[in-house]
Parts: structure tokens; sequence; C-alpha cells
């Protein structure tokens, strides 16, 4: 299980493309700062992948109203708890 | 040490423009002499690094294809490009300074799956 | 910082004695050097340091402690590619020693 987190907009195409390809059943993304833009495209993720985005970087843009069904709001104290859950972080910037 | 962790270097960026390029080989390198077990994984313009006929004395700075070369020096010889990287650019290992093993997508998720520590630059 | 008067040739080092300006090496400097370190240059040293001088030269950085033993091995054989023999020769961190007698910048990645 591993916890990926994205926190470049979808025109960072190459980093979006590479970040999607390396997800796994199981592991969760994270959208912060401007990665939770990636949360209005209609993302393909494998199944069992769980996507959530950073509650105070999702209000900041006043993008919440628009995430699609599906994406999870988290705040800082649950980015923790994901980090504990998982065995390994990796961060695409 | 007691205990030893494995170490998968994702190295995204090309080279002389930013420190990134340089730090992941450092990171790696440091990694190596702590006698951990560590592998690099090059993607997206990182790929870059690995070009050949790189002279990087006009902008003054050191070639950092000559220390990447170094790299089964240090007994660090599990290197990887994405295949994707390297069609893109229209690269194969004929343009590389070193011997590296080409990993599709499914390869690279599993080779993030089999390491400890990842990190990215 | 210090120097060293070569002939009445101005080598100067750094504060951990490695040479500032690389293209001033010559065997008369690493004598020098190595008289620093109470050391007398015997032929065996004089090999590891052709060694460096060429990693130097391929790879442009000095060598940390394992790459200088692979290194040393590939060149002179296995017997002289431990890090025992190179103790031996240059006291205390060969893998320091060695490239400040060569000429060479501190190794970065050696702990």
């Amino acid at each position: 299980m591993t916890l990926h987190t994205l926190n470049r907009p979808p025109s960072d195409r190459a980093l979006l493309t590479d970040c999607l390809a390396a997800l796994l059943a199981d592991d969760t993304l994270l959208l912060l700062e401007d990665g939770v833009y990636c949360a209005l495209e209609s993302l393909s993720l494998p199944t069992g992948v769980r996507c959530v985005a950073l509650a105070a970087d999702v209000e900041a843009r006043g993008i919440g109203s628009r995430l699609p069904a599906g994406i999870e709001v988290v705040d800082d104290a649950g980015f923790v708890e994901l980090c504990c859950r998982n065995d390994r972080v990796l961060s695409w910037f | 040490m007691s205990k030893s962790k494995s170490f998968l270097i994702i190295s995204r960026r090309p080279p002389y423009g930013s420190s990134h390029a340089r730090d992941a080989l450092d990171t790696a390198l440091t990694t190596a002499v702590f006698e951990q077990p560590v592998a690099i994984l090059f993607q997206g313009d990182g790929v870059y690094q690995l070009l050949s006929g790189q002279e990087p004395g006009g902008v003054r700075q050191k070639n950092l294809s000559a220390t990447l070369s170094a790299l089964p020096m240090y007994d660090i010889d599990r290197l990887y490009v994405c295949a994707r990287a390297m069609a893109q650019r229209g690269l194969d290992q004929n343009d590389l300074v070193l011997p590296v093993e080409v990993l599709d997508d499914a390869g690279i998720a599993g080779l993030i799956r089999n390491h400890d520590v990842v990190m990215n630059f | 910082m210090t120097s060293l008067d070569i002939d009445g040739q101005l080598i100067e080092l750094d504060n951990e004695g490695y040479l500032r300006d690389l293209e001033q090496w010559t065997p008369a400097v690493a004598e020098a050097l190595a008289g620093q370190e109470q050391l007398a240059l015997t032929d065996a040293h004089w090999e590891v340091i052709e060694v460096l001088r060429d990693f130097y030269h391929t790879f442009e950085h000095a060598p940390a402690m394992r790459p200088l033993v692979k290194a040393v091995a590939q060149r002179l054989g296995p017997e002289k590619g431990r890090s025992i023999y190179l103790m031996k020769l240059f006291p205390e961190s060969p893998a320091k020693v060695a490239a400040r007698l060569a000429g060479l910048p501190k190794p970065t990645n050696c702990l």
C-alpha cells in the first residue's frame, strides 16, 4: 500500500500521467495544493484506488462544490493518518 | 547497522536547469555509502540525464553523466528508465551513457511496491 | 588558509588541506602533502594515487571508500583492492587522505 501525494495542477500533464500510471489497487492518491484541481478532471483511476483531496486546499480554491462524487475530502489529521496507515509515502511534485 | 531498508530514487528532472538531478544522485550515492540497497528510476525529462555527449563546461557545471557513469562503482547497478519517457523522446539504449533496464508502467508500479522508501526528485 | 612552497611556486590549500587549484598538482606537491601526513610515498602509494587520478578524470569526482576499493581492485588486483590494504597505506581515512595527495577535491559522499 502506497500513499501518493500530488501537488501540481493537471496542466503538468507528464507528472499527472506518471503518477496515475504508478497507482495499484489499495493505493491512495492524495491531492493537495494545486493538485486539488486534478480532482476536477475525470481521472481514470485503477479499481481499488482511493482518491482524496486535502480540505484546506479545496476550500482555499473554492472548488468544494465542484468535486465529483468519489473524491473524499480529508483534513490534516486525516492526512497524517493516511501517512501512518500506508507502507510508504511517495510525493509527486 | 542492524536493519537495512530498500530505497528507490525516482529522478524526473533534466540536468543543469535545477539542482533536482544532482540532489537525486547525491541522495543515491549517500544511501549507498550507508550500505543500504538503492535503485534509481529515471522518468520523464529525467531520462535526459543519461544522454551521452554532455559537455556542461560552458554553463559552469560538473558533468552529471560522468558521475552517473560511476554508479556501478558504488554498487548501484539497479538502474531503470521509463519506457514511455524513452519512446516519447525518441531515445533508446544506444543514446545513453549506462546500461539500464527499460520498464513499462506495470513494471514501475511493481518497482515502487518492492521498495521500503521511495523518494521523488 | 595554508599554502605550500614547491620550488618557489606557491600552492594554495583550502582549510582542510586540499588543493585549491587542481591543475597545480605535481608529484612534488604529492610528496609535500604526504610529508604533512608523516608519510613517505612508495611505489605502492603512487599506483593508488594514479588510480585515483584516473577515476577523477573519468567520473569527475573523488570517490568515497567503496568505489575507491573497487577501482583499486579493478586496476591493481583483488589483493590490493581491500580496505585494510588502503588503510595501511593511507591511515585514518584512505579515501580522504589519498584524494588529498592525488590533488583531488575532498570526496563529497565520504562519511
